[in-house]
C-alpha cells in the first residue's frame, strides 16, 4: 500500500521534474561550467582553457561595462521614481469614489498590452525623422524648447526615453499592489485617528505609510529584480542592435553573446549571466537586510 | 446488512517519538451488528470510536481482524467499492455543488452495469432529499443552508444509493441543542424508515442512548459493554461504564464490605450476602434512594433544588469521590429543609459494587 | 455667538480645503490617465490615417477625417501577421494547455500524496524559485539547438511548461481543501484521480483561472525565448514579427500600417482585459509580477 503510493506520487511528480530537471537544473549547473570554459565557441565547439578568463573578457569588454553602466542608470531612476508616483496615484485612487474603478481599470491596461507592440509607439511619439520631428519635440518647441532626437540623438535622451517607458510599463502592477494594500488598512485605525485630530500628513506618514511598508519593500525589491532585467522594452524602442545605440543592457549583452550577429559565444554569455546574477542577489539580500530593520510587520 | 467485526485491532506509530512504541486505538474488537438496527458507538474522546468508523467505512486498513458486510469479507475492499454512506461530523459537503449535486455525486460514480441515466440520478436523488425533506433546497449551494439544512443534505448523500451500511460520525455535534434533539429524533425516523444498517458514533451518552436499538461502550480502544441502553444503564459491567452513563452521574462512595454488609462510612446502607469482605466503589444512581428519617444512609444536607417534576438533593459525605452527591427524588417526598443532615433508604437495584483494584462490577446476590 | 462664527469659519475653510485636495487628485489621476492611454489613441489614429496624408503631416494632427483601413490590409498582406498570429495562438494554448497538466499532477502528488522524500522535492522546488531565466536560458536555448528543435512549435513551447510558482500556488490552495471532503468522496465511490477531478479543480477553480490568465498574458507577450529560438519568420510569434516589421517590413517608413499591426496584436489581450478586468486584476495582485 505504502510502495504503491510511493510510485504514483513520482509518477504524478515525473512530468514537472523531467522539465524542471532539463530546463533548469542542468542549465544552472552548465552555465558554470560553460563560465570557466574559456573562450568556448559554437562554431568550432573547442575552448582553449578551463579558468576565469571569461569572466576577465566580459568585465574588460566595453560593450559590457557600457551595459552595466546603462542598466544601472535604468535601475536607479526608475525603481524610486515609478514607486514614488505609483504611490501617489495610488493614494489618489484611494481617496475617491467617483471613477474609481474606471480610473483604476484604465491604469491597469499597460500590464496587458505587448511590451514590444506599445514600444514602437513610443518610438513614433519620440523620434525625429526628416519629415516630421514626433509629437513630444513638437511640444517642446511649442514650449519654447529645441527639438532633439530621442531615439538616435545624445545619450541623455535617450535613457531619458527609456526610462520614461519603463515607468510607463512597470506602473499597473505597483498601482495595483498599492491600491489593495492601502484599502486593506483597517478602517478604525483612520477612525481613531480622526477622533485625536491628527492632521491629514501625519495620518499619511504615521499611519499609513508602516502599515504597507511591507508591500512597499516587496515593490521594490522586485522592482530593482525587474529592472535588473530589463531588455524587452529597450528593445522596443531601440531595436535589435542595442550595442550600435549605447543602449544595451546587461541581459541584452548576455543575449547578444549568445546569439545573433555578435553571437555564438555561450561561454561569455554565461560569465555576464553570473555576474548579473550575483549583482541581483546582492542587491535583493542588501534589501532585505534594510527592510528587516525598518518593516515591522 | 449484518456487520461483524471480528478481533479488529488498530495500532498507529507513537506520535511522540520519545514514547516511542505504538498506540493502540481499537483493541481486538468482536462484535455483531444485526441487520437493520441502530447502533451507538459511545464513549470519551480518544477512545477509537472514529477510528473503529473509519474501519468499518475502509478509510483505515485494519492492522489485524476482519470485517464483514453480511457474508461477505471487505476487510480489504477499498472505501469507494465498499457501499457504505458516511456522514461527517462537519458535514464534508462539496462547497462548488448544489445540493442536487451534492446528493447525485456518489450515483455518478457507480461503476459500469450500475450506471445510472440522468434523469434515474435526478429522482433517487429528488427521493433521498424528500426522505430528509430537503427538497425545496434543491439548486442552492451549501454555503446557502443553515447547519441543520446541510445536515440533511449530507444525511441525502449517504442514503441515496442504497447504502450496505450507514455510517454516522458525530453528526450532531455541530447543531444548537434545539436542533439537536429535532435531529436525532429525524435521523431515528429515517433510520426506521430505510431500515439501513447504522452506526452512529457520539461523545453524548443521552443521544445515543435515545434513539440506539444497542450501544457499544468503549474506552481506550476497548470495549467495556455491549447492550440495550437500559440494560447497560441499569447493569454496568464495571465502574467506567456505570460512571458515563447517565445524568446527573451516579453518586460514588468509597464503601466496604464486612460481614454480608455493604458500608459507607459508619453507615451499613445494604445487605451483601456472598461477597467476601472486600474495600469496594459503591456507586448509586441519583434516583437510587428513598428520603426515610431512619434510613442507614446519613449524609449532610447542603441545599434542596425543586425542579417542577423532581427534586433534586445535594449532600455531602467523607466517603464522596465527585465534588458533591446529587440525589432525585418525587417532588411530593417529604424532606425537612431546615435539618443539617438528610437520611436515605437505597432501592438495592440501583445501587452497584465494584472492585476497588479491578473496578470491576461486583454482583450481589 | 463668537464661538458659532468661528466653527463656521472652521467648517468653511475645511470644506474648501477638501474641495481643493479632491480636485488636485482629480487632476492627478486624469493626467496619469491620459498619460497610459494617449499611446494607444495614438496608436489607433496613426492606423487609420493613410500612408500619404501621415506623411505629409510635419505636424502631426489629433484626429483624421478620412480614415482608412487599407493599412489593416497592408498589415496582412505585405507581412505574414496573419501566420504571426496563429502562431502565437498555438504557442500560447499548447503552452498554457501542457502547463496545467504538469502543475496540476505535481500539485496533487505534493498536497494530497504522501511519499518519501516529499518535504525536500518541495524544497528543492521553492529554492529553484530564485533563480532567474536569464541564468538558465543560455543553455536552453544550447539543448534546443542541440535537440534540432530550433523553428519548431515544440522548441517554443518546451522549457516553459513548468513553474515553480504556479505548482506552489496550487499546492496551497489543494491543501486549504478539508480532509473530510476526501474522505467523503472516497466512500462516495470516487477514486483518487476522480477526487482530483471532480473535486480538488472545481473547488480551486479561481486560482487556476488566476494562473491560466497569467500564462497566456506572459505567452501573449513573450519575445526573448522566441527570438533566441526561431529565425525562420515561419514560426515568428506576434512579439517577434513587430520586431521584424519594424526593421524589414512595409519599406522602414510605413508608420500607419505598422500601427495597424501594433492594434491588431494588442487587440485580443486588451478585449480579454476588458471583458476579464475584475478577475485579472484579482489574480496579478494575488500572484504575479511581470516576466
Amino acid at each position: 500500500m505504502q510502495n504503491g503510493k510511493n510510485y504514483k506520487a513520482w509518477l504524478y511528480l515525473l512530468p514537472a521534474i523531467a522539465f524542471i530537471g532539463v530546463f533548469m537544473i542542468y542549465p544552472l549547473i552548465d552555465v558554470l561550467i560553460y563560465s570557466f570554459e574559456e573562450g568556448f565557441n559554437f562554431a568550432s565547439q573547442s575552448f582553449f582553457g578551463t579558468g576565469g578568463y571569461n569572466y576577465s573578457y566580459v568585465l574588460h569588454d566595453p560593450y559590457f561595462l557600457q551595459a552595466v553602466k546603462n542598466t544601472f542608470i535604468l535601475v536607479i531612476i526608475t525603481v524610486p521614481l515609478s514607486t514614488g508616483i505609483a504611490l501617489l496615484i495610488s493614494v489618489g485612487l484611494n481617496s475617491v469614489k467617483k471613477f474609481k474603478e474606471f480610473f483604476q481599470t484604465v491604469f491597469f491596461l499597460p500590464y496587458v498590452t505587448n511590451t514590444l507592440a506599445v514600444g514602437l509607439v513610443f518610438m513614433i511619439l519620440f523620434k525625429k525623422t526628416a519629415y516630421s520631428d514626433g509629437l513630444i519635440n513638437l511640444l517642446i518647441t511649442a514650449f519654447g524648447g529645441s527639438a532633439v532626437d530621442f531615439i538616435d540623438g545624445p545619450y541623455w535622451a535617450k535613457m531619458f526615453v527609456l526610462c520614461f517607458y519603463t515607468i510607463w510599463v512597470v506602473m499597473p502592477f505597483k498601482i495595483l499592489i498599492l491600491t489593495s494594500a492601502l484599502s486593506s488598512v483597517d478602517e478604525m485605525y483612520y477612525k481613531a485617528a480622526k477622533v485625536d485630530g491628527t492632521s491629514k500628513w501625519r495620518i499619511f506618514t504615521r499611519i499609513t505609510l508602516p502599515m504597507i511598508s511591507p508591500m512597499i519593500f516587496y515593490l521594490v525589491i522586485t522592482g530593482f529584480i525587474g529592472a535588473f532585467k530589463a531588455y524587452s522594452d529597450v528593445v522596443a524602442i531601440f531595436g535589435t542592435n542595442l550595442n550600435a545605440a549605447g543602449m544595451n543592457t546587461i541581459v541584452g549583452y548576455i543575449y547578444d553573446m549568445l546569439y545573433g550577429n555578435s553571437g555564438g559565444y555561450p561561454s561569455y554569455a554565461s560569465a555576464a549571466a553570473i555576474i548579473l546574477f550575483a549583482i541581483v542577489l546582492t542587491i535583493t539580500v542588501i534589501n532585505l537586510l534594510i527592510s528587516k530593520k525598518n518593516v515591522k510587520a | 446488512m449484518k456487520v461483524v467485526l471480528e478481533n479488529l485491532t488498530k495500532k498507529y506509530p507513537n506520535r511522540n517519538k520519545k514514547e516511542g512504541g505504538e498506540v493502540v486505538a481499537v483493541d481486538g474488537f468482536n462484535f455483531e451488528i444485526p441487520d437493520g438496527k441502530l447502533i451507538g458507538l459511545l464513549g470519551p474522546s480518544g477512545c477509537g470510536k472514529s477510528t473503529t468508523l473509519n474501519l468499518i467505512s475502509g478509510l483505515e486498513a485494519p492492522t489485524e481482524g476482519k470485517i464483514y458486510f453480511g457474508g461477505d469479507d471487505v476487510t480489504d475492499l477499498p472505501p469507494e467499492n465498499r457501499g457504505v454512506g458516511l456522514v461527517f461530523q462537519n458535514y464534508a459537503l462539496y462547497p462548488h455543488l448544489t445540493v442536487r449535486k451534492n446528493i447525485r455525486f456518489p450515483l455518478e460514480n457507480l461503476k459500469k452495469g450500475e450506471k445510472m441515466t440522468n434523469e434515474e440520478m435526478d429522482a433517487k436523488a429528488l427521493e433521498a432529499a424528500k426522505l430528509v425533506q430537503i427538497d425545496e433546497y434543491m439548486e442552492r449551494k451549501p454555503s446557502e443552508l443553515s447547519g441543520g439544512q446541510q445536515q440533511r443534505v449530507a444525511i441525502a448523500r449517504a442514503l441515496v444509493k442504497i447504502p450496505r451500511v450507514l455510517l454516522l460520525d458525530e453528526p450532531l455535534s455541530n447543531l444548537d441543542a434545539r436542533l439537536r434533539l429535532q435531529t436525532r429524533e429525524e435521523i431515528r425516523r429515517i433510520q426506521k424508515e430505510t431500515g439501513v444498517t447504522t452506526i452512529f458514533v457520539t461523545h453524548d451518552q443521552e443521544e445515543a442512548m435515545s434513539i440506539s436499538d444497542m450501544i457499544v461502550v468503549m474506552k481506550k480502544g476497548v470495549i467495556q459493554q455491549i447492550g440495550k441502553p437500559q440494560e447497560v444503564y441499569d447493569n454496568p459491567v464495571n465502574l467506567f461504564v456505570a460512571k458515563f452513563l447517565g445524568t446527573p452521574p451516579i453518586n460514588v462512595f468509597e464503601g466496604k464490605v464486612r460481614d454480608g454488609k455493604v458500608w459507607v462510612g459508619p453507615d451499613a446502607i445494604l445487605d451483601a450476602h456472598g461477597v467476601p469482605d472486600k474495600d469496594v466503589w459503591v456507586g448509586i444512581r441519583p434516583e437510587g434512594v428513598i428520603p426515610d428519617p431512619t434510613g442507614p444512609l446519613k449524609m449532610k444536607l447542603l441545599n434542596i433544588e425543586t425542579m417542577g417534576r423532581d427534586t433534586s438533593v445535594v449532600c455531602k459525605d467523607e466517603a464522596q469521590t465527585g465534588d458533591s452527591l446529587r440525589f432525585i427524588i418525587a417532588s411530593d417526598a417529604k424532606i425537612d429543609r431546615k435539618s443539617k443532615t438528610v437520611n436515605f433508604n437505597v432501592k438495592p437495584y440501583k445501587a452497584f459494587l465494584f472492585d476497588k483494584e479491578t473496578e470491576e462490577r461486583i454482583k450481589i446476590k | 455667538m463668537n464661538n458659532q462664527m468661528d466653527y463656521e469659519k472652521i467648517e468653511r475653510s475645511a470644506r474648501t480645503r477638501n474641495k481643493v485636495l479632491k480636485t488636485v487628485t482629480y487632476v492627478l489621476l486624469s493626467v496619469w490617465g491620459l498619460m497610459v492611454l494617449f499611446p494607444f489613441y495614438w496608436m489607433i489614429l496613426s492606423s487609420v490615417k493613410s500612408y500619404s496624408a501621415y506623411s505629409s503631416e510635419f505636424v502631426p494632427k489629433f484626429f483624421t477625417l478620412s480614415p482608412t483601413l487599407q493599412n489593416y490590409f497592408d498589415a496582412f498582406t505585405a507581412v505574414p501577421l496573419a501566420r504571426y498570429f496563429v502562431n502565437t495562438l498555438i504557442f500560447t494554448l499548447a503552452t498554457t494547455a501542457i502547463m496545467l497538466a504538469v502543475i496540476v499532477f505535481a500539485a496533487y502528488a505534493f498536497a494530497r500524496l504522501d511519499f518519501r522524500g516529499r518535504n525536500l522535492v518541495f524544497t528543492l522546488f521553492l529554492a529553484l524559485m530564485m533563480i532567474p531565466t536569464e541564468l538558465v536560458v543560455i543553455t536552453n536555448f544550447v539543448t534546443i539547438t542541440n535537440w534540432d528543435m530550433r523553428n519548431t512549435f515544440w522548441g517554443l513551447i518546451l522549457p516553459s511548461v513548468t513553474s515553480v510558482f504556479y505548482i506552489y500556488l496550487l499546492k496551497e490552495n489543494f491543501e486549504q481543501i478539508p480532509d473530510s471532503l476526501y474522505k467523503a468522496a472516497k466512500v462516495d465511490g470516487c477514486s483518487d484521480l476522480g477526487y482530483l477531478f471532480k473535486v480538488m479543480i472545481p473547488i480551486s477553480q479561481p486560482t487556476i483561472v488566476t494562473v491560466v490568465i497569467l500564462k497566456v498574458i506572459e505567452c501573449w507577450n513573450s519575445y526573448v525565448w522566441p527570438r533566441l529560438i526561431t529565425d525562420d519568420a515561419a514560426y515568428f510569434l506576434v512579439s517577434n514579427g513587430i520586431q521584424e516589421i519594424r526593421e524589414n517590413g512595409f519599406g522602414r517608413e510605413n508608420i500607419p500600417a505598422m500601427m495597424a499591426a501594433v492594434v491588431v496584436i494588442s487587440v485580443p489581450l486588451i478585449v480579454l482585459f476588458l471583458v476579464f478586468h475584475k478577475k485579472i486584476m484579482e489574480g496579478v495582485s494575488r500572484g504575479g509580477t511581470k516576466g
